[in-house]
C-alpha cells in the first residue's frame, strides 16, 4: 500500500529527498530558517548505485535485520527492504569486517569507504516534524518473558512475519522451530494504560484495530485451524467502519475476544507453547496454552525525537507527544514549525495522513506569497509515433510479494502471456510497483520497443495513474496501458483454489493483451481552473477549510443552511481538556466574517449543480426570500457535519430526568443539579447496535468529561458509567483513569443485556448485570444521562444533486479510506469534519485544514489537462437522430445548427458513455471503451475455451 | 475485503453500466457464456444520474431478445449495489454462480458440441 506513495514521492520533482541525515538547528524565523543538517556516511554513492544487490550478496558480514525485527539477519551491505526509496545500498560500518568484497563486485564503482560525516545547510519557509513512533520494548515487563521465550514476540514482529518480504516470507510460523501455530494470543495494553510498569498513561489507540487484522490475516494465511483469542480490557475499534470489521472477527471469523489481563506466561519447555495465567473479570484464576504469544505494543515517541525536539526547542507533554493546542493541533510550540503523524499523539494511518495534509497546508499558508518560485518544472518527452506501427506488446506479471505469487502460478502466467498474439515480451517482478520495478520497464520499452504495456497486478483504481506516468517518461502514449487484476479480483478471492485462481489469471491476462492490442494515442485537452472555492457547512470544519483556504489566497464562498454559522459547535461547552468551545467559535465566526476573500451565504441551500473539476457551476436558494444564485468555482469542500442522536431509548423524552450528554452539559454549566446523590450515564446509546453498527467514537470522552465535571461540581455525587467498552483513546485514557480515581464508577454490560431503565417518583431505577460481582444490580439515580451517538446531518438533498456517494450510516464516502481520507471520489471534490465521520473537535481542525491543503493543489494550478476518456461523434456516419443529445444527462451533445452536425464539448463531456451505447448507429465511441475495445474482451474471454 | 466468490466470474470494465450495449451482451452470450450480469449503482445514486437505468432498459432488451430466439432470458441479469457494498457484490457473484448451474450450459454451446 505504501509502495505507490514511496515511489511517488521519490519521483517528484519538487521533493528533495535527504535521507541518512538528522536536523542539528534550526536558526531563523517563520518564512525563513536555515536547516543545519548532519549528512551520516553512507558508504556508498547514492547518485551512482544501481541497486543491482551485487554487494549484499557477496558481503560475508551478517548483522541482525531491524526491519524484520531481528527475526532473520542481513548483510552488513544491505538495502532495508525492496521497495525503499531512494534504492540505493549502504553499509553498515558497525558490522562491516571491511574485507573490500563489495568494492570489487561493484560494477557501477559506487563503494566509497572513506566517507565521512558531513554537515550541511538548507534554506527553507516552514518544518514539518514527522519523526514518528517506535513500537514499545517489552523487555523490562519480566513476566511476559519477551526475549527468554522465542515464541513470545512483539506485534511488530508478527506484522513482520505476516509480510510477504518478512523474514519467513508470510509464511505464518513460530521463532523457535518454525512450526506453524495452533493457537496465538494477542496480549493487547503493553506498553499503553499502564501507569503501574512502564508508566505510559495513555492509550496507543492503533493497537485493538492491528491485534483485529494480524488475527483475521493470520487465519486467512493458515490454511488449517487457528485458534486466535485477543486479551483485552477494552476493544477499541472506534475508527470509521472499524466497529464492523471487529464483528465480523468476532462474529464470522471466530477470533475470541476475553476480558482479562494476562500476569504470568511459562514455557512449557518441551512444546515450546505458552501458559498463560490470567483472571477473569469475576475475579476467577484460569490457565490456558497457547503454540505463540503476540504482544501488542503501543506507540511510543523514540529518544531520537525527543533529543530532536530539545535541540529545536518545542515543547513536549509527560508523555513525550509534541505539546500542542486542542484548536491548533499540527501547531508546535514554535513558530513556524508544524507536525503531524505518531508524534503528534498516537493515532493510526487515517489519522496520520489528515494530519500530514494539515501540517503541509499551514506550512505552505506560511509561504504562499512565494507560490510556485524555486520550483522544477515537468518535462515529458514528446511522444513516440506509433501510428505505422503493428503492436508490440509488454506483459509485466506481478506477485505482490506473496499476495499473488503465493496463491497463482505467476512464472506459469507469464509463460502463458508470452504465447498470445502481439505480445514480444513478458516479465515478473516481486513487486511491480516500486521504483526500481519503474525502471526495469522503462528499460524494457526501449529495448524492445515495445508501444502497448500490460500489467498484470492489481487495481487500476490505486495503481494504473503511476503505471501511466512510467510510459509517459518513456514517450509512450499513456493510453497504450491495459491492466489485469489477477490480485483483486483473483488471487486474494480464490485463494483456497489456487489452480483455477491460475486459470482465472490466465483468462484476465489474455483479455487485458487483446484490449491492449487496439488501444491507440489519446491527447489530453487542457483546461483552465476557477481559482474559487465552495465550502458547503458553516460549521468549525467549513470555517477552518474557509479561512485556510483563503489564508493561501483564495476565494471562498461559505454556504450555511442554517441563519448562522457555528454548527454543531455552538451547542457544545468545553473539550475534555476544558479548552472553552463558545470562545473559539465565536473567534472562528469573527474571523470568517472579517476575511476579505471569504463570502458567507447563511440560509443557503444548493438546487442545482453542473461543471467539472476546476470549473463547477452550483445554484442556490439563498435567505429567506429564496433568492436564486449560481456561483462558478473550482473545487468544492464538503463540511455539512453531524448531530447528536436523539434517542427513542430509555424513556427519553417522556421523563424529564433522562437527557443527553449534551443537555447534561447545557445543566453543567448552569450548575444545575449540583444536589444530585447519583447520576448513571448509558454508552453506547443508538452507536453499535442493529440500527447503526458504527461506534459513535467521541461518547466515552463525552461520558468521562461530564462525569468529571459533576465531580467537580459536587465530590458527593456518585456517578455510575454503564458501557460496554470504554474507549477514551489516545492522551484521553488520563481522564478515564483519572475518573476512577475520583470514584467514578464504571460498570461493563453486554450487547446482548442492555441495562433495563424504569422510572419511579424516587427517581430513575437501572437494573443491570455487574460482571465484576456477578450479579444482577439495581441503582438509582435523579438523572439519567445517555450516551447518543452521532448522526449525520440530512445530506439526501445535496448528495442527490451533487452526486456524492454516501455509506449505508449516512456519512460521506472518501476516495480511499488510509490513502485519501480527505479527497471524495469525484476530482476536485474534498470532504471534512463529522460529515466524513464521528470525530472530536481537534480533529474536525486538522482535516478541515487538510481539505484545504488538497483544494489548494488544485487551484494553486492555472490549467488542469482533462481526462481524454471523452465521447466523439463520427460525423460523416451520425444521421442526427438526436437521441444522444436526448439522452445526456449532462445535455453535453448539442447540434450545431450552423455546421449542422452533433458536437460534443470534451471538457463538459463526464465520459460515462451513455450516448456511446444508446446511439442506433454507433456513431458514437468512448475513448479508451470503444465498442472494438470492449468485445476484444469479450471475445478473447471466450477463445480460451471456458 | 478479499471476499471469496466464483472464480467462473470475470470482470469487464466499463466507465458507467449506461456504456453497456445490447451488443456487448448478446456478443457474449454468442460467443458462449452461460450467463452475464451487469453490476451498476443502486438506482438513483448513478453518478451519472442515470447509466444505470439505461443498462437496465437494455438488459430487459436482451432478455426480451434471447426469449424470442429461444434461449433461457434468465441468463442476463442486472444488479445494482453501492461501491461500499463488498460482501453484497460477493453474494451477487454466488447467487449469480448457484443460479447459473441450475439453468446448464448456454443451448449454444450445447448445439457447438454436438
Amino acid at each position: 500500500m505504501i509502495s505507490p506513495k514511496l515511489v511517488e514521492v521519490g519521483r517528484h520533482v519538487n521533493i528533495d529527498l535527504i535521507t541518512n541525515s538528522e536536523v542539528q538547528t534550526v536558526e531563523g524565523e517563520p518564512g525563513s530558517f536555515t536547516v543545519t543538517l548532519a549528512n551520516y556516511p553512507r558508504y556508498i554513492d547514492l547518485d551512482v548505485c544501481t541497486g543491482c544487490g551485487d554487494c549484499a550478496r557477496h558481503c560475508p558480514a551478517f548483522a541482525i535485520d531491524d526491519i524484520n525485527k531481528g527475526l532473520n539477519d542481513r548483510r552488513a551491505t544491505y538495502i532495508e527492504y525492496a521497495q525503499a526509496v531512494p534504492l540505493a545500498f549502504a553499509i553498515d560500518a558497525e558490522s562491516c569486517i571491511g574485507c573490500g568484497l563489495c568494492e570489487n563486485v561493484c560494477l557501477a564503482k559506487a563503494i566509497r569507504y572513506d566517507d565521512t560525516k558531513q554537515e550541511s545547510q538548507i534554506n527553507v519557509g516552514s518544518l514539518i516534524l514527522s519523526p514518528g513512533t517506535k513500537g514499545f520494548d517489552p523487555s523490562g515487563l519480566d513476566y511476559l518473558g519477551f526475549g527468554k521465550y522465542p515464541n513470545v514476540i512483539t506485534s511488530e514482529a508478527f506484522e513482520r512475519i505476516l509480510s510477504a518480504g518478512g523474514p519467513y516470507f508470510g509464511h505464518v510460523m513460530r521463532p523457535l522451530d518454525r512450526e506453524e501455530p495452533k493457537s496465538i494470543a494477542w496480549l493487547q495494553c503493553i506498553g499503553s494504560r499502564d501507569t503501574n510498569r512502564c508508566g505510559n498513561g495513555y492509550c496507543s489507540s492503533v493497537c485493538c484495530m492491528y491485534a483485529v487484522k494480524e488475527a483475521m490475516i493470520a487465519k486467512e494465511h493458515i490454511h488449517g485451524d487457528l485458534d486466535c483469542v485477543i486479551f483485552n480490557m477494552d476493544m477499541r475499534t472506534f475508527g470509521k467502519d472499524y466497529e464492523k470489521y471487529f464483528l465480523r472477527a468476532r462474529d464470522k471469523e471466530g477470533v475470541r475476544f476475553e476480558k482479562a489481563r494476562v500476569h504470568t506466561i511459562n514455557e512449557i519447555s518441551e512444546t515450546g507453547d505458552l501458559r498463560l495465567k490470567y483472571a477473569d473479570e469475576s475475579g476467577k484464576m484460569n490457565e490456558a496454552i497457547f503454540s505463540m504469544v503476540v504482544l501488542s505494543v503501543g506507540l511510543t515517541i523514540p529518544d531520537s525525537a525527543v533529543e530532536l525536539a530539545k535541540r529545536l526547542d518545542i515543547n513536549l507533554n509527560n508523555y513525550n507527544f509534541a505539546d500542542t493546542d486542542t484548536f491548533a493541533p499540527v501547531e508546535t510550540s514554535r513558530k513556524g514549525i508544524y507536525t503531524c503523524g505518531v508524534f503528534q499523539g498516537p493515532k493510526d494511518i487515517p489519522g496520520s495522513v489528515i494530519e500530514a495534509s494539515a501540517a503541509a497546508c499551514l506550512a505552505g499558508g506560511d509561504l504562499s506569497a512565494a507560490r510556485g518560485t524555486d520550483i522544477t518544472e515537468v518535462i515529458i518527452p514528446d511522444q513516440v509515433d506509433i501510428s505505422d506501427q503493428e503492436p508490440r506488446i509488454g506483459v509485466f506479471v506481478c506477485n505482490c510479494g506473496i499476495n499473488i505469487g503465493g496463491i497463482v502460478d505467476v512464472p506459469d502466467v507469464q509463460k502463458y502471456a508470452g504465447t498470445l498474439p502481439d505480445v514480444v515480451f513478458t516479465d515478473s517482478n516481486l513487486f511491480t510497483c516500486s521504483q526500481d520495478t519503474q525502471e526495469k520497464i522503462k528499460e524494457k520499452i526501449k529495448e524492445h520497443k515495445l508501444n502497448r504495456v500490460v500489467v498484470a497486478s492489481c487495481t487500476p483504481k490505486t495503481h494504473e495513474e503511476m503505471f501511466m506516468e512510467t510510459l509517459e517518461a518513456c514517450g509512450l502514449n499513456r493510453y497504450l496501458f491495459e491492466m489485469a487484476n489477477i490480485r483483486n479480483q483473483d488471487s486474494w478471492i480464490h485463494s483456497k483454489s489456487p489452480e483455477l485462481a491460475t486459470q482465472k489469471a490466465k483468462d484476465l491476462v489474455r483479455m487485458a493483451v487483446a484490449r491492449a492490442a487496439t488501444l491507440y494515442p489519446l491527447e489530453e485537452k487542457i483546461i483552465s481552473v476557477n481559482k474559487r472555492a465552495l465550502v458547503i457547512g458553516g460549521g468549525i470544519a467549513g470555517m477552518n477549510a474557509a479561512l485556510n483556504l483563503a489564508r493561501q489566497g483564495f476565494e471562498v464562498v461559505l454556504v450555511e443552511k442554517k441563519t448562522r454559522l457555528g454548527g454543531m459547535a455552538r451547542r457544545l461547552h468545553n473539550t475534555i481538556d476544558g479548552s472553552d468551545i463558545q470562545v473559539y467559535t465565536k473567534k472562528l465566526i469573527d474571523q470568517v466574517n472579517s476575511a476579505k476573500k471569504i463570502e458567507v451565504l447563511t440560509e443557503s441551500r444548493v438546487t442545482g449543480f453542473g461543471g467539472y473539476k476546476g470549473n463547477f457551476t452550483t445554484w442556490f436558494e439563498v435567505g429567506s426570500s429564496l433568492k436564486k444564485r449560481k456561483i462558478d468555482h473550482g473545487v468544492i469542500i464538503v463540511a455539512t457535519g453531524a448531530v447528536e442522536y436523539q434517542p427513542t431509548e430509555y424513556l427519553y423524552g417522556e421523563d424529564e430526568r433522562v437527557v443527553t450528554q449534551v443537555e447534561l452539559s447545557d445543566q453543567l454549566v448552569k450548575k444545575a443539579g449540583v444536589d444530585h446523590d447519583s447520576i448513571i450515564m448509558i454508552q453506547c446509546v443508538g452507536s453499535r447496535n442493529e440500527k447503526m453498527q458504527e461506534c459513535s467514537r467521541i461518547c466515552c470522552q463525552a461520558a468521562v468529561k461530564n462525569a468529571l465535571h459533576i465531580k467537580k461540581l459536587n465530590s458527593d455525587t456518585q456517578v455510575y458509567i454503564l458501557y460496554r467498552d470504554i474507549r477514551t483513546y489516545g492522551l484521553m485514557e488520563d481522564y478515564y483513569t483519572e475518573a476512577r480515581r475520583q470514584g467514578v464508577i464504571f460498570i461493563r454490560f453486554e450487547d446482548d443485556a442492555e441495562p433495563q431503565v424504569t422510572a419511579t417518583d424516587d427517581g430513575i431505577l437501572v437494573k443491570v448485570k455487574d460482571h465484576i460481582l456477578q450479579q444482577e444490580v439495581e441503582i438509582r439515580a435523579d438523572l439519567l444521562a445517555l450516551s447518543a451517538g452521532m448522526r449525520p446531518e440530512n445530506t439526501d438533498e445535496l448528495s442527490g444533486i451533487m452526486k456524492l456517494n454516501r455509506n449505508l450510516e449516512g456519512y460521506f464516502i472518501e476516495a480511499h479510506v488510509k490513502l485519501r481520507p480527505v479527497d471524495m471520489p469525484g476530482e476536485g471534490i474534498f470532504l471534512c469534519g463529522t460529515a466524513h465521520g464521528p470525530k472530536l473537535i481537534s480533529e474536525t481542525i486538522s482535516q478541515a485544514q487538510a481539505a484545504a491543503s488538497r483544494a489548494t493543489t488544485f487551484l494553486a494550478n492555472s490549467e488542469i489537462k482533462l481526462s481524454a476518456i471523452t465521447a466523439k461523434v463520427d460525423t460523416e456516419y451520425c444521421v442526427k437522430c438526436l437521441t444522444c443529445v436526448r439522452s445526456c444527462p449532462f445535455e453535453v451533445p448539442v447540434f450545431n445548427t450552423h455546421t449542422r452536425v452533433i458536437e460534443i464539448d470534451e471538457a463538459m463531456c463526464h465520459g460515462c458513455g451513455i450516448c456511446a451505447g444508446i446511439c442506433p448507429r454507433e456513431a458514437i465511441q468512448l475513448s479508451f471503451y470503444e465498442n472494438d475495445q470492449i468485445i476484444s474482451k469479450i471475445d478473447a474471454l471466450f477463445a480460451g475455451g471456458m | 475485503m478479499r471476499l471469496e466468490y466464483p472464480p467462473n466470474i470475470k470482470i469487464i470494465r466499463i466507465p458507467c453500466t449506461g456504456k453497456v450495449d445490447v451488443v456487448h451482451l448478446l456478443r457474449a452470450i454468442q460467443k458462449g457464456a452461460d450467463g452475464v450480469y451487469v453490476v451498476g449503482c443502486l438506482e438513483g445514486t448513478c453518478h451519472y444520474n442515470e447509466g444505470n437505468f439505461r443498462a437496465r432498459e437494455r438488459v430487459d432488451h436482451v432478455r426480451m431478445l434471447l426469449e424470442e430466439i429461444g434461449i433461457e432470458n434468465d441468463r442476463v441479469r442486472m444488479y445494482n449495489l453501492s461501491s461500499g457494498e463488498g460482501p453484497t457484490f460477493a453474494a451477487y457473484a454466488r447467487e449469480m454462480t448457484e443460479h447459473i448451474i441450475k439453468l446448464g450450459p448456454n443451448p449454444l454451446n450445447r448445439v457447438g458440441k454436438e
